[in-house]
């Protein structure tokens, strides 16, 4: 570099300027592993023993793969009330295909999954073409939905599930490298997972720079990458010392992997976030704003219908109050995450970061022996307690 | 004539930024006194300290208002002295009804009870006052931007104003209503009420204003007394931009090439009331390098031809033939409308032009996303490669491609606009009050990407209220009125006063 000298005389600045910038994305990061040592003290060591990380993952799944669907109808600049209902409502239709009708699992899941995003197109038609409010069409769903996984069960349980349904969700891969304990496939793809952050991370840096974005100081990318990387390969020990890496967790990742994508580095992602930004502008821009609309709701139905045979094959029966007020921390995820309330903005990562901060506190809190009462109150003056600091750090820049 | 305010040796300081150096101000009792300078010179600021936005200690310099030393914290404070500002941006509850804007804040109530029938007496001596034939009660959603003003007006008048303060009060009027605005505050000053108008339209400024104080750089660069010097628009422009503008128009040399676009018996209805129709049979041709003039008042339908034609994004019932290098073009929405090679730049960048939270990158390429990707994965480097080009070819200024659109200012946030478009690669560009709201200098160089795309062979459509701009610019006028086009005029027979005539006896 020749022109070192020249950056160096405002990196000082740089630094500043990008901190401030960027204060949201470590305070998550750092909010969450604070939460994470506070519960490990708290809980005397139980929070990151390898059989609660385990089901850290099991519990929260259902959570995160609905809040990648959430990010997107939020930034689209829309809200989904329905989708707890949804969850309970196909929970309940795989269990009366699958159990009381006896349908093979391979047929019934697909029409699981066809079902959820015939629902998520039923409402989105009313948001996109006939323009009416997402919170009030949603709310409807929510009561329908309801109601229809109550008729559908009659008001009873439905299981157990065959067990070719239940390892959806706490199957477990299997160590490929035949040394079973520790498990060689979770530390190998911990590995890999931390290689691979690492080198995009590279890879973004030099593009930045090519292209005069304001670069992320050396020390902070390698600090932050660290943790990342550490963490990665932590948890990943630890699982490993259990019973390997759960079902959930592969879809998980593929998942958060592939909306990530979708949402940073394609056409129709883009798209969506300048919907959100400014709906006239993007439809006069030649976006088909109503289109994006609907299929944003029908995948957010399609990942609500996913979460919801997770949920069913976890419990291994269908309740009729199963996804009960799960939309709420669903939301709630998805605005610890960063996103804004009037569309527009927020990342994928924010939200699964976000849903992680909810499932800490709900099962340290747990373990700690805490009332539900409490463990409400608290969960809801951190959702007030992220968006009032995004609102003030909003300000302070401005 | 006593002098009723004098601000002297204001110094504002942002963190970094010097907005006001010294600046200094007299106004005299009833007199009319315009600000002129370009964007960011610092009118508004001036007008903010003296209205109290900025409490007295966060400026440096004094304020004497009646001859008394002011001390104005809140806005509150400067209005109970009688000083009231109408802001550009009206500050309407649009659903609320007109009586119940101009008393909004200033209710004429019993104990929190309203006192309905004084509030709809005052308010018909109000609009009498300001010649608005409306009812107290209609819905202020419902009147035109022209109207609105007045009401704003009348609530100045509601609180005994004394020193009446207007921002750029006809920036949004068609000449019409700019014209019933002006002679307003020509009656209002017969009935001694002290006015400070901040302008960028000259012509205005001359019919009216008895003295201007011209504002560069934070700094007050001259008071001229109209009534004492004989003072040219030229001197005006050359101590607001501080250099000889001997040209507003850069020189252009007609061009006419082969038939771009050509519209025929295009009929179009308003989109909610199906009954009403707002473009009548209008037909018009577009040929490559021409620059196309529509000239006419607001709600002459210019707007919504122009949307009408791009993909039928207003309107419903929409009949009538475009043709596009003479073959017949079906153009069914906006995206068929784009890649037919149409462009059409909005009359309003914040609301329907921008993405304001975004950066500048991403508003450059919104409109033609698929040309920086593959296989609909965008390729940011070939994005950012993109952007990189337009700010250097349209002088951009903005720190980089990344920065967000909405801290920019508004002649660089309209340059935004145009890259967008020129991405495309459009064959017929459609620009609707190109130069609204940005100054002096940002005009005349969007005045010459004009030229350049005229050059180049484009067709350009250019839809403005000002005459003097349509005049400078165009190759060609329409003119148009009530939905109709009623003359069509070339550039060497044009005149502001055939325009107007064609607009009246249409």
């Amino acid at each position: 570099m020749t022109d070192q000298t020249a950056s160096k005389a405002d990196s000082d600045n740089g630094v500043r300027s990008y901190l401030a910038k960027h204060l949201r994305e470590y305070g998550l990061l750092f909010a969450l592993i604070a939460i994470m040592a506070f519960f490990q003290v708290m809980t005397g060591g139980v929070m990151l023993r390898p059989i609660n990380i385990t089901n850290l993952f099991l519990q929260n799944s259902y959570i995160i793969i609905m809040a990648l669907g959430m990010l997107i109808v939020i930034v689209a600049g829309h809200i989904d009330l329905s989708v707890g209902s949804v969850m309970g409502f196909i929970g309940a239709l795989a269990a009366v295909l699958i159990v009381n009708m006896n349908m093979s699992v391979w047929l019934a899941v697909p029409i699981c999954l066809f079902m959820g995003g015939v629902i998520g197109a039923a409402q989105g038609y009313w948001v996109a073409y006939w323009k009416i409010p997402s919170f009030i069409v949603t709310l409807a769903g929510m009561l329908v939905f309801r109601g229809l996984s109550l008729w559908l069960l009659e008001g009873q349980s439905v299981g157990p599930f065959p067990k070719e349904f239940q390892i959806i969700s706490t199957g477990f891969v299997p160590d490929i490298f035949g040394i079973g304990r520790p498990n060689g496939t979770a530390l190998a793809a911990g590995a890999t997972a931390a290689s691979l952050i690492f080198w995009l991370g590279l890879r973004g840096r030099a593009r930045n720079r090519q292209y005069g974005a304001v670069e992320e100081p050396m020390a902070f990318f390698i600090v932050r990458n660290a943790i990342v990387m550490g963490a990665l390969m932590f948890v990943a020990y630890k699982l490993s010392t259990f019973r390997g890496l759960p079902n959930v967790l592969i879809s998980m990742t593929l998942l958060t992997v592939v909306y990530a994508f979708i949402t940073e580095n394609t056409v129709i992602g883009r798209r969506i976030y300048a919907l959100g930004g400014n709906e006239k502008a993007a439809k006069l821009s030649g976006t088909r704003t109503e289109r994006l609309t609907f299929l944003a709701f029908v995948n957010m139905g399609i990942l609500a219908a996913f979460a919801g045979l997770i949920f069913a094959a976890r419990l291994n029966t269908a309740t009729p109050k199963s996804g009960f007020a799960v939309e709420l921390d669903v939301i709630a995820a998805v605005f610890i995450g960063g996103a804004s309330m009037s569309g527009g903005s927020g990342k994928i990562i924010g939200a699964v970061v976000g849903a992680f901060i909810m499932g800490v506190l709900n099962n340290g809190m747990s373990i700690m022996g805490i009332g539900i009462d409490y463990q409400q109150i608290i969960k809801g003056l951190v959702l007030l307690a992220a968006v009032i600091f995004d609102v003030y750090n909003k300000r302070k820049q401005s | 004539m006593s002098t009723l305010l004098e601000m002297k040796a204001i110094t504002k300081e942002f963190p970094g930024v010097k907005a006001l150096s010294e600046v200094s101000l007299s106004v005299e009792q009833g007199e009319i006194h315009a600000i002129c300078g370009e964007n960011g010179a610092g009118k508004s600021t001036l007008m903010k300290v003296l209205s109290g936005v900025y409490s007295t200690g966060s400026y440096d310099g004094k304020i004497y208002y009646d001859s008394e030393l002011a001390d104005f914290r809140t806005i509150l404070d400067s209005e109970k002295k009688g000083i009231i500002i109408i802001h550009q941006e009206l500050a309407l509850v649009p659903l609320l009804s007109v009586a119940e804007n101009i008393f909004l804040g200033n209710e004429r109530a019993k104990n929190g009870v309203m006192n309905w029938h004084e509030t709809f007496d005052r308010t018909k001596v109000l609009l009498a006052k300001v010649g608005l034939r409306e009812s107290p009660s209609t819905v202020v959603d419902t009147l035109g931007v022209g109207k609105q003003q007045l009401v704003e007006i009348a609530k100045a008048l509601s609180k005994d104003v004394r020193l009446l303060i207007l921002d750029e009060p006809t920036a949004a009027l068609s000449e019409f209503d700019s014209a019933t605005l002006l002679d307003l505050m020509l009656e209002l000053k017969h009935q001694g009420v002290t006015q400070i108008i901040i302008s960028h339209k000259l012509n205005e400024i001359k019919r009216i204003a008895d003295k201007i104080t011209v504002i560069r750089d934070g700094t007050s660069v001259s008071t001229l007394d109209l009534h004492k010097q004989n003072i040219s628009e030229d001197d005006i422009v050359r101590d607001m931009v501080g250099r000889e503008m001997s040209q507003r128009y850069p020189p252009r040399i007609p061009r006419k090439g082969s038939k771009v676009m050509e519209v025929c018996e295009w009929n179009v209805w308003h989109p909610e009331h199906s009954n009403r129709q707002i473009i009548h049979d209008v037909a018009f041709t577009v040929h490559a390098g021409e620059v196309v003039g529509i000239a006419g008042l607001m709600g002459a339908g210019r707007t919504e031809l122009a949307m009408s034609i791009f993909g039928r994004s207003y309107g419903q019932k929409i009949s009538g033939s475009i043709k596009l290098h003479g073959q017949e073009a079906i153009i069914k929405d906006i995206p068929s409308a784009i890649s037919a090679g149409m462009a059409y730049v909005t009359e309003d960048r914040k609301s329907l032009g921008l993405v304001l939270d975004d950066t500048v990158q991403r508003n450059i390429t919104l409109a033609n996303l698929p040309s920086v990707a593959k296989a609909g994965v965008l390729n940011e480097d070939e994005e950012a490669k993109v952007a990189e080009e337009y700010r250097i070819s349209l002088q951009i200024r903005t720190p980089s491609v990344q920065q967000i659109v909405g801290n920019l200012s508004g002649g660089n946030q309209q340059k935004i606009v145009l890259a967008k478009w020129l991405f495309t690669e459009p064959d017929v560009l459609m620009l609707d009050e190109p130069t609204r709201g940005i100054d002096i200098g940002a005009k005349y160089e969007i005045y010459g990407l004009i030229n350049e795309l005229s050059e180049r062979d484009k067709g350009v459509v250019m839809i403005s209220s000002e005459l003097p701009e349509l005049l400078g610019m165009c190759d060609r006028i329409y003119v148009m009125n009530e939905g109709k086009i009623v003359g069509e005029l070339s550039a060497k027979d044009a005149s502001q006063e055939r325009i107007m005539a064609m607009i009246v006896t249409g």
